[in-house]
């Protein structure tokens, strides 16, 4: 059952705590209880609720006391785990993670804990943040709160997918993700949430455990936009202990959202309607040209020709990065340790028990892609493919202001659907991929339902460190959408 | 390119990993048929072209050469599987 509190959107939550009308912890205490009755979606993999009462507490006593930090004090998020959390015990989804329990705190879940939010758990994730259902976690699959459809549970997306079900089925006012090629923003479009992965070097990447460090970004995943807004403004900010972030002040990410789009021009990129497009992704994406159109913007057709080729990339670069930022996983420091006589079979051991079966592929595929003889024809290759993707972006924004396009290939898959050849689940991130490789600002915001009654998202892709005009589009682009606020009937018998 | 058994066998050792010798056939499918994929590149003509190294537009900044942290033996060896005193421990290297 939703109750009041769990009805609100982070920003009304935030009015509500300013006005006095409820307690942070009256807040919290009504997410516990909606987290403690919805664990058969499996979204959380530690529940925090004594550090969440403590924060509440400290929060009400601040605010009593004329101190409150703004507009995230007080409120109830969740974390996914793939953050380092200080003193909590932080998995990655992974089994090599077993018992780790950080001593520092990742930048950005500092950012949210010093402006006062609420840490309510650590969701789940694909082990590693690899993969897009959710299903490669060592803690067992995530359901969306949409589900089950003829008879099936459904996957809430991934790689953020316990951070994206926790969101939709009312269990937080917003999570924290991660995105290296569409993990927020494909779970955010399955879940019927918006999701916002910000410019590469807006957030810090620091106590983010570590997949491909050429395109992990953390990004927040909210209700609404205006909450996306709200919640990256206190995530983001340059930090001298991440040297790929980004020197810039944070703006009011807020100040944009009731800008409209009179006078925007949107790109659509004419190479993203792919061969076999799905007729009702195909009719969303030529509603969102037709909303923004009627809000007062230009829409024009623009070329990206390398898009063909980001997957392919994607997957030569991303491997290689994870297969080098995954050797610190050896039985020596953290985590598992399996036993053996030798230093070296206690590696291979570790290893080989402690890594799931779409982490040990990632990771030969990157070893093997990175080995002498080879690493010309397919790293070297991918990184030079990776340029010209990136110049596509950069000539299409010469003559636009923002990209419209949709954010996923279909609607939500059942559990247990795509496993059986890597590629076919590869290309759940067909149209996330190039923002990624090219590091530009990327959102997903809810635009309609598939003919199974299932959340369709749009992405919305913009210049680097330029959110604001991404936000400024997607609130338009949502409230056009007037997308169902109500919970799905499914998730409240949960 | 297809690997075989023993392409994938080495490829493990080089990785640390174990691969049960009963998942290495089925593994060197799987890996073959994704490498058959992403050679796709191939078809991209990137002659001339300077390779993506760095996403953002930026240069490396360098901070003063001075301690800034450490000292904290206790943290660091808080998640140590198995420490001896003050030391990670691990099987016996040297004779």
């Amino acid at each position: 059952m939703t109750n009041a509190l769990t009805g609100l959107t982070l920003a009304a939550a935030g009015d509500g705590l300013a006005r006095g009308a409820f307690s942070s912890v009256e807040l919290t205490r009504a997410y516990l209880d909606a987290m403690a009755a919805a664990r058969a979606l499996n979204a959380f993999i530690t529940e925090t609720p004594e550090i969440a009462l403590a924060r509440a507490e400290a929060s009400d006593a601040r605010r009593a006391a004329g101190r409150a930090r703004g507009r995230m004090d007080g409120i109830p998020i969740a974390i996914k785990d793939l953050f380092c959390t200080e003193g909590v015990l932080t998995t990655a989804g992974s089994h090599v993670l077993d018992g780790f329990v950080p001593t520092y705190e990742s930048t950005v879940t500092a950012n949210l804990r010093d402006a006062g939010a609420v840490m309510l758990g650590k969701t789940n994730l694909d082990e590693f943040a690899m993969g897009s259902s959710n299903m490669t976690s060592y803690y067992g699959p995530v359901k969306s709160p949409w589900g089950p459809k003829d008879g099936k549970d459904l996957v809430p997306g991934g790689s953020s997918g316990g951070s994206a079900a926790a969101v939709a089925a009312r269990l937080c006012l917003g999570a924290t993700g991660t995105d290296t090629g569409g993990s927020i923003r494909q779970p955010a479009s399955f879940c019927g949430i918006v999701g916002i992965k910000p410019t590469y070097g807006r957030c810090s990447r620091w106590g983010i455990v570590a997949f491909a460090s050429s395109l992990d970004q953390a990004g927040a995943m909210t209700r609404t936009v205006e909450d996306a807004a709200i919640m990256l403004g206190v995530m983001a900010g340059h930090d001298a202990k991440d040297s790929t972030s980004m020197p810039l002040a944070v703006p009011d990410f807020t100040a944009a959202l009731g800008a409209g789009v009179r006078g925007l021009t949107v790109g659509i990129p004419r190479e993203y309607r792919i061969d076999g497009m799905s007729g009702e992704i195909d009719a969303i994406w030529r509603q969102g040209v037709a909303w923004l159109e009627a809000a007062g913007a230009r829409t024009v057709e623009v070329s990206l020709p390398h898009t063909a080729y980001a997957l392919a990339t994607y997957y030569i670069i991303a491997p290689a990065e994870a297969s080098s930022n995954l050797a610190r996983y050896d039985g020596v420091r953290f985590g598992l340790r399996v036993p053996a006589a030798s230093l070296d079979e206690m590696y291979q051991n570790t290893r080989g028990e402690g890594f799931g079966a779409e982490v040990r592929r990632r990771v030969l595929i990157g070893t093997y892609v990175l080995s002498a003889g080879y690493y010309d024809a397919y790293y070297l290759k991918a990184q030079k493919v990776r340029a010209l993707i990136a110049r596509d972006f950069a000539r299409a924004f010469e003559s636009v202001d923002v990209i419209l396009t949709p954010t996923a290939p279909s609607d939500a898959f059942a559990i247990g659907e795509n496993t059986d050849d890597p590629i076919t689940m590869y290309l759940n991130d067909v149209f996330t991929v190039p923002t990624s490789l090219a590091g530009l600002p990327g959102i997903s915001v809810p635009a309609g339902l598939s003919a199974r009654g299932l959340p369709l998202g749009l992405q919305l892709v913009g210049r680097p460190f330029d959110e604001e005009t991404v936000l400024r589009a997607a609130a338009a682009l949502e409230s056009a959408a007037g997308f169902p606020t109500t919970l799905p009937t499914s998730a409240s018998d949960r | 390119m297809s690997l075989d058994r023993t392409t994938v066998k080495t490829i493990a050792t080089l990785a640390r990993l174990r691969v049960a010798d009963d998942h290495l056939d089925a593994l060197a499918q799987e890996l073959s048929t994704i490498l058959h994929w992403v050679e796709q590149l191939r078809e991209v003509d990137t002659d001339g072209v300077v390779p993506m190294t760095s996403v953002a537009a930026m240069t490396l900044r360098q901070r003063e050469d001075v301690v800034t942290d450490g000292g904290d033996r206790g943290a660091v060896l808080a998640n140590a599987p198995s420490p001896i005193d003050d030391y990670f421990a691990v099987p016996k290297v040297v004779e």
